[in-house]
């Protein structure tokens, strides 16, 4: 490979072009040809030269990238004028042209206009440069803590579940450096690592020993494990949520990773039978909560968690009150879960979703089927996508309209059972017509529906074609900007998100499922946020649509994000209304195209100064995420984007 | 010799750059190249006798001579007069003298010859080759750009070159196994030279070829000069390029043995190979030594310096590198202390600790420098009181090994936006100092007491002097805060610096000065201008008052806090200095440098005593062991070496980082070596097995060869990952705790 280059760097040289290009920037027109090949020997000498200066600074700055800064620097040791005002802190932005038989690269300078400056508002002020000390290792052993790398790398727990044998130590996995130590050195380590082990119980609540065995827990770990437990399935709703936030982000719980997993597969197994809707959700969210965390190696445990997200999705009963109690929502939110670990995990080997969609066409082809199950399974068929759908679904669309009409047009027999066929009726319309649309070639002609989907036609129908509106009203919008809101759908004033914990006992623990799973715009207690940033509302919408039956299905009501946020709203609602815009997907003309989990998350941030348009302050508040404070509290952004993964299909709509 | 004649006038221009350090000891302190301390706070009398009972008389006169021509040349009419006045010269002889010398055989170019001979007196003979072939020569090879180049003169047909340089490593393949690794050495110094030779006369075509030809034969460690050379194609690019003339200023050398040598030499002269034969007269310095020829590891392990191996006689000087004696101070049992010992549990262990230490003080180490070698600041009662607190921190130290690791804390600098380029902690860990790339200098206080500033001239007026807590009184408490701000650089800040008493900072720039800071007023109190480039490096004593700085300009400076001008001035790098490093004694200076060697200077007269090569990249930390036998080195390879100071050998190799080591300390006792680098790795080390090995080992000290350890994976004691946050400070506490800085770096 060096043998490759190395012919190279001899003959590296800037073209002759080059030369004349700038010769003629500076006014000299006829350059020869010689003197152009005497100058670019000479500049592409001085070049490196000056490059190799700057690597110098590179160096004693202890960095990796060669800045601007550092060429400047370099140019001064020559006693050079250094090119004052070219600041580029991550990369040059050169364009590239071409035209004439030349090609040019150069600096694109744009016209500023200096009223927009000055109109523009300030940017943040770079934060202060702040210490912060943890512990690296403890005698010699490094806590888990988020300050720390994971102690075992995903690869690394692989290895471990699959070849137990090779396994090797958290921090020495690099070049195989383990292999190179001799047998009494390892013998020593593992007892100097046991020392410090007892040693550390009275330092660190927050710390899993590196052990090799994965079944014993240490006491921190079983008072870890029992209050995690506890919170995610207690009453308090802040703790549930400082909790399953723990279990999200947490890098050192593969060790408890096989209780984790037991508790679920039994919480589900007891709380089904006992038709417990609330420990239910409680139980899934701490599935999601697994799944987000990205640290962990779930693949070992999924023979459990699988069938307890199933269960979930399309079991015959999972609530007391069948007709009043919104166990819709759990099967939704199940079987979006289901969905992500089918993206995740599934392989040639495991076939996974072969096998999840094998198990709900089944129970879907299955007459006798109960509408519960039925709903469950045109969910979690319907999440797994687009092409599931047309493949699984469509087909079936004569049938169970007719299976419908016959429930709500024939005679009343049960009010559950017409509960459950408008509900899986609105979930067919929902998930397919956006699939019709994208497949179906115009006209949209209503006999030609009726025809083909007997029953369901015409429903199809006028959601077909508002889906289409509302995919060609988006690709406008695309055309213009991602990020800037088109439709401000009149929203929430401050006092709407505690209206909704208003409702009733059950309900709002229900609504917050969808909503408070994905919101995680703090981290309460993480000591990674060196200074408290502005606060953030990052507030999810599940595009309700026009469809009323939709809305019953999830409350438009978008609960705020947890505690310590909303906590600050009452505060500064007196003194004007903390801005909170909603994006709707289909701008709530129509319902929607593309699928029914078109979510839109925006993040607002309350006005800091009463003079601020609104508009601008949503602009700039669009910006948050990205120039988002400390390097480190940078974390939970990216937390937020990762968490809306479950509304996978948020992507594939546009 | 005709080239040396027209030289003076452009070999000025030439050497404008490289001499301006030199001038300014010149043209401002004669005196210092004289190797006279300038009136430290303790009268010295020792220091001064070395300038002038040092050489021959006439040598030491002929040096003035030269000194005084050169200011007179440059009217610098002051100085002069100083020496004059200083050395007893009077006018008459001087101008009679300096008319001889300027008639004497040493040349035309007085510039140079005063360079010359200034560098000589403040700088080790062998350590600077540069200058040092001029007397060794009797004159003819003068250190001016144009003469060095002019070596290169001489004809040969440009065709030939790569047939003379295949011929050799056709040979050198044939020859037995023993012998090839010896003589493969021969194979990059000779490609370079020739390669120069082809370029110099303008065989342009030729050079590239050859270029092409052969430099992927070259060892991998030898890519950076490589690619320099690279680059340099042209006559007139050779002028001004300082890694260049350093490789023709300076005789590359090799170690051979006899045998090798022999065979080598019989075979050119049986092929009549002039043109290799001229380039190893000339340019090369062969060592030859008598046994056997080494193996390709020990040479390997040795080589990668920009000018070869260390010449076996460099390192012989003795060193002192025994501690000196701490000065006995009556430790008052401080009853409230002794309380809370008892409570701990432990009163036992205080007593016998002490008393070891009590008899190791008293014990004069054979190894030691004399108490008054270096003239060290006498102990005001403040320092007293800090070395009791010291020796009672030490007793509750805790012993390290491998069965017992340091914990490690990590400061982590957030939102410093990879402006971050230095760090340094107090010895009592109370205080932590950054250097910025914004070029401020950023003072923490990690305890919890707050940083404090005296109040203000007039206020201090108000308060009562006579009252007890006066010290406490002047203090401004408005002006508390956990972190002050120093603004006075106007580039990046690489290196940062706190004295032994706390009271102040030092702080080296890009900017060319370093800055003594007050950490009582948090004001900057002097600047200290002498290198005109960027310094990377400063180092205070381990006693205070003297410090070190190293920079780009080649030079290591030694300065005292109270001389706006350097005390000594260490010339003989051949590439920027890049970090720097008192012994614990504080007798000697250890440098490292870009051209991937560590040298070790006596404070006393200036001499280069340790020149350590094997590095295969810029070093950049250096760390003494406590009992100051031992130094350790880490370079932008990832390699950490260790060295026997007073053999002046190689002793060890530590490989495992992955990119730079910035940082290497060993614990308070020794035990363990810790190592930081941008690779995000803490990496601990078993110091204590690593110079055992060695000491086990039967080590011909005469030659100097030295087998190391296969596998040094068995000293790695643990590996210690930050979330990608480079490593670029280590300290530990006086209790042995391990404390680590870096910022983070998303």
């Amino acid at each position: 490979m060096e043998d490759e280059w190395r012919p190279k760097q001899c003959s590296v040289l800037l073209p002759t072009e080059s030369m004349k290009t700038m010769a003629e920037s500076v006014g000299v027109g006829q350059l020869q040809e010689e003197s152009c090949v005497a100058l670019t020997e000479e500049v592409s000498y001085r070049i490196k030269e000056i490059i190799q200066d700057a690597l110098k600074f590179m160096h004693h700055g202890k960095r990796r990238k060669l800045t601007s800064n550092d060429i400047d620097h370099a140019l001064k040791m020559k006693n050079v004028e250094p090119l004052y005002g070219f600041q580029s802190q991550e990369f040059i932005p050169f364009r590239f042209a071409s035209g004439g038989g030349r090609e040019l690269h150069f600096y694109e300078e744009k016209e500023v206009d200096l009223s927009d400056i000055i109109n523009t508002p300030l940017p943040r002020v770079p934060l202060e440069v702040s210490l912060k000390a943890h512990w690296l290792s403890i005698e010699g052993v490094q806590p888990a803590i988020p300050e720390n790398p994971p102690p075992a790398s995903k690869e690394q727990q692989k290895t471990e579940s699959t070849e137990p044998l090779k396994a090797v130590k958290p921090g020495q996995e690099e070049e195989g450096a383990i292999q190179g130590k001799g047998q009494g050195a390892a013998a020593t380590e593992g007892k100097g690592q046991l020392q410090g082990f007892y040693s550390m119980l009275h330092i660190c609540v927050n710390f899993f020993p590196l052990a090799r065995s994965t079944h014993e827990l240490s006491v921190e770990q079983q008072l870890y494990y029992k209050e995690i437990t506890e919170a995610c399935v207690g009453s308090c709703e802040a703790k549930r949520a400082e909790a399953l936030q723990s279990i999200a982000t947490d890098p050192g719980l593969y060790q408890m990773l096989p209780r984790f997993s037991t508790f679920i597969s039994e919480g589900v197994r007891v709380n089904v039978v006992q038709n417990n809707l609330a420990l239910l959700i409680y139980l899934m969210r701490m599935v999601k909560a697994l799944m987000d965390n990205p640290t962990l190696y779930l693949e070992k445990y999924l023979h459990e968690l699988i069938p307890a997200v199933v269960t979930c999705i399309v079991s015959k009963q999972l609530c007391l009150r069948p007709d009043v109690d919104n166990h819709w929502a759990l099967r939704d939110f199940a079987a979006r879960l289901m969905a992500q670990s089918c993206k995740t995990f599934s392989t040639t080997t495991n076939n996974i979703q072969s096998r999840i969609t094998k198990t709900f066409t089944k129970s879907l082809l299955d007459d006798r089927t109960q509408w519960t199950t039925r709903y469950g399974c045109i969910a979690g068929l319907s999440e797994l996508g687009p092409d599931v759908i047309k493949t699984l679904i469509l087909p079936r669309l004569p049938v169970e309209g007719a299976r419908i009409k016959a429930v709500l047009e024939g005679p009343v027999i049960s009010n559950i059972d017409k509960i459950g066929a408008e509900h899986v009726q609105s979930l067919l319309l929902k998930h397919c017509a956006g699939v019709i649309a994208k497949t179906r070639p115009l006209p949209d002609n209503l006999e030609q529906y009726r025809a083909d989907y007997s029953y369901l036609g015409p429903l199809l129908h006028s959601h077909v074609v508002k889906a289409r509106a509302q995919a060609t009203l988006q690709a406008q919008q695309v055309n213009r900007t991602t990020v800037t809101i088109t439709q401000s759908r009149p929203t929430l004033p401050a006092s709407q998100s505690s209206l909704g914990g208003t409702g009733g006992s059950r309900a709002p623990s229900i609504i917050k499922v969808p909503s408070s799973l994905t919101l995680m715009s703090t981290r309460p207690g993480t000591p990674t946020q060196p200074s408290p940033s502005a606060t953030k509302y990052i507030v999810m919408a599940t595009s309700a649509g026009a469809a009323s039956t939709q809305q019953v299905l999830i409350p438009p009501n978008l609960s705020m994000s947890s505690s310590p946020v909303t906590s600050t709203v009452p505060s500064s609602a007196s003194a004007q209304q903390p801005l909170v815009k909603v994006e709707t997907a289909g701008g709530g003309a129509s319902s929607v195209g593309g699928s029914r989990t078109l979510q839109k998350y925006i993040v607002v941030s309350l006005p800091t100064s009463s003079s601020s348009s609104s508009s601008s302050e949503t602009k700039s508040s669009t910006t948050v995420p990205s120039s988002s404070a400390s390097p480190i509290s940078a974390e939970p952004t990216v937390k937020t984007e990762r968490s809306e993964s479950p509304g996978a299909s948020f992507h594939g709509s546009h | 010799m005709a080239a040396v004649q027209d030289a003076p006038v452009e070999a000025d221009n030439e050497k404008e750059i490289k001499t301006e350090t030199l001038n300014d000891a010149a043209g401002n302190h004669a005196s210092a190249a004289g190797g006279v301390i300038p009136s430290p706070p303790v009268a010295s009398t020792s220091s001064s006798g070395p300038a002038k009972a040092g050489g021959p008389g006439s040598e030491e006169q002929q040096t003035l001579m030269a000194v005084l021509q050169f200011l007179k040349k440059n009217n610098f009419v002051g100085a002069v007069d100083v020496l004059r006045r200083e050395a007893g010269i009077l006018e008459d002889s001087d101008e009679s003298q300096g008319q001889e010398l300027a008639a004497s055989a040493l040349g035309g170019a007085e510039a140079g010859d005063a360079t010359c001979t200034l560098s000589r007196a403040s700088s080790c003979t062998t350590s600077t080759p540069a200058v040092a072939a001029a007397p060794a020569k009797g004159g003819e090879d003068q250190p001016d750009v144009n003469v060095v180049l002019s070596a290169y003169s001489q004809q040969g047909d440009p065709a030939l070159y790569q047939g003379y340089y295949s011929g050799l490593k056709k040979f050198v393949e044939s020859v037995l196994d023993c012998h090839r690794a010896e003589l493969s050495q021969l194979f990059y110094p000779l490609f370079v030279h020739m390669y120069l030779e082809l370029v110099y006369n303008n065989h342009e075509t030729e050079a590239k070829a050859f270029f092409e030809k052969f430099s992927g034969d070259q060892e991998c460690y030898y890519q950076d000069d490589l690619r320099v050379l690279s680059g340099l194609t042209k006559k007139e690019h050779m002028k001004g390029n300082e890694t260049l003339l350093d490789f023709r200023t300076s005789k590359f050398v090799l170690r051979i043995s006899r045998d090798s040598y022999q065979l080598l030499k019989r075979h050119l002269q049986e092929r009549q190979n002039n043109q290799i034969w001229n380039i190893i007269q000339e340019h090369l310095y062969i060592d030859i030594f008598d046994g056997m020829p080494r193996s390709k590891s020990q040479i390997d392990s040795m080589s990668g310096s920009l000018a070869g191996e260390a010449k076996r006689e460099a390192n012989k000087a003795k060193v002192f590198y025994g501690l000196l004696k701490e000065p006995e101070i009556d430790v008052p049992l401080d009853d409230e202390d002794e309380e809370g010992e008892n409570e701990e549990g432990k009163p036992k262990k205080k007593k016998p600790k002490k008393d070891s230490m009590g008899s190791k003080s008293k014990k004069q180490d054979p190894n030691a420098p004399q108490q008054n070698r270096i003239p060290l600041p006498e102990l005001k009662d403040s320092d007293k009181l800090d070395k009791i607190m010291y020796m009672k921190e030490a007793t509750k130290r805790i012993r390290l090994g491998p069965e017992s690791l340091p914990s490690i804390c990590f400061y982590t600098f957030l939102n410093a936006y990879q402006g971050l380029t230095a760090v340094d902690f107090t010895d009592d860990s109370s205080l932590i100092a950054g250097g910025f790339a914004d070029s401020t200098v950023r003072v923490w206080s990690v305890t919890p007491k707050k940083l404090r500033s005296v109040k203000s001239a007039a206020d201090l007026n108000l308060i009562d002097k006579e009252s007890d807590d006066v010290l406490e009184r002047i203090m401004d408490e408005k002006s508390a805060s956990e972190s002050k701000i120093l603004y006075g650089h106007s580039g990046p800040v690489y290196g940062v610096s706190f004295s032994p008493d706390r009271n102040y900072l030092l702080s080296c720039s890009e900017d060319g000065t370093v800055r003594l800071w007050s950490l009582q007023t948090f004001t900057c109190l002097v600047g200290y201008k002498g290198h005109n480039y960027p310094v990377w490096d400063t180092q205070f004593s381990p006693y205070g008052y003297y410090f070190i700085s190293g920079g780009h300009d080649r030079v290591a400076r030694l300065w005292a806090t109270d001389h706006y001008q350097p005390l000594r001035m260490f010339a003989g790098h051949l590439a920027d200095i890049t970090c720097t490093q008192f012994h614990p004694n504080s007798n000697y200076v250890a440098t490292g440098s870009a051209d991937r060697t560590v040298r070790l200077w006596d404070i006393l007269n200036g001499n280069c005593v340790r020149i350590f090569t094997g590095h295969k990249g810029p070093i950049h930390s250096l760390a003494f062991s406590p009992n100051g036998k031992y130094l350790a080195s880490g370079a932008t390879d990832g390699r950490v070496l260790l060295w026997d100071i007073g053999h002046g050998l190689m002793i060890g190799e530590l490989k495992g980082h992955t990119d730079t080591v910035y940082s290497l300390k060993f614990s308070r006792d020794g035990e363990i070596l810790a190592s930081g680098s941008m690779d995000n790795t803490v990496r601990l080390w078993d110091s204590i097995k690593a110079f055992d090995d060695i000491e086990t080992d039967d080590f011909t000290a005469a030659t100097g060869h030295i087998h190391l350890p296969e596998n040094s994976q068995e000293l790695l004691l643990g590996t210690y990952m930050t979330k990608s946050t480079p490593v670029i400070h280590l300290h530990f506490t006086r209790r042995n705790l391990l404390l680590a800085a870096g910022a983070y770096n998303p």
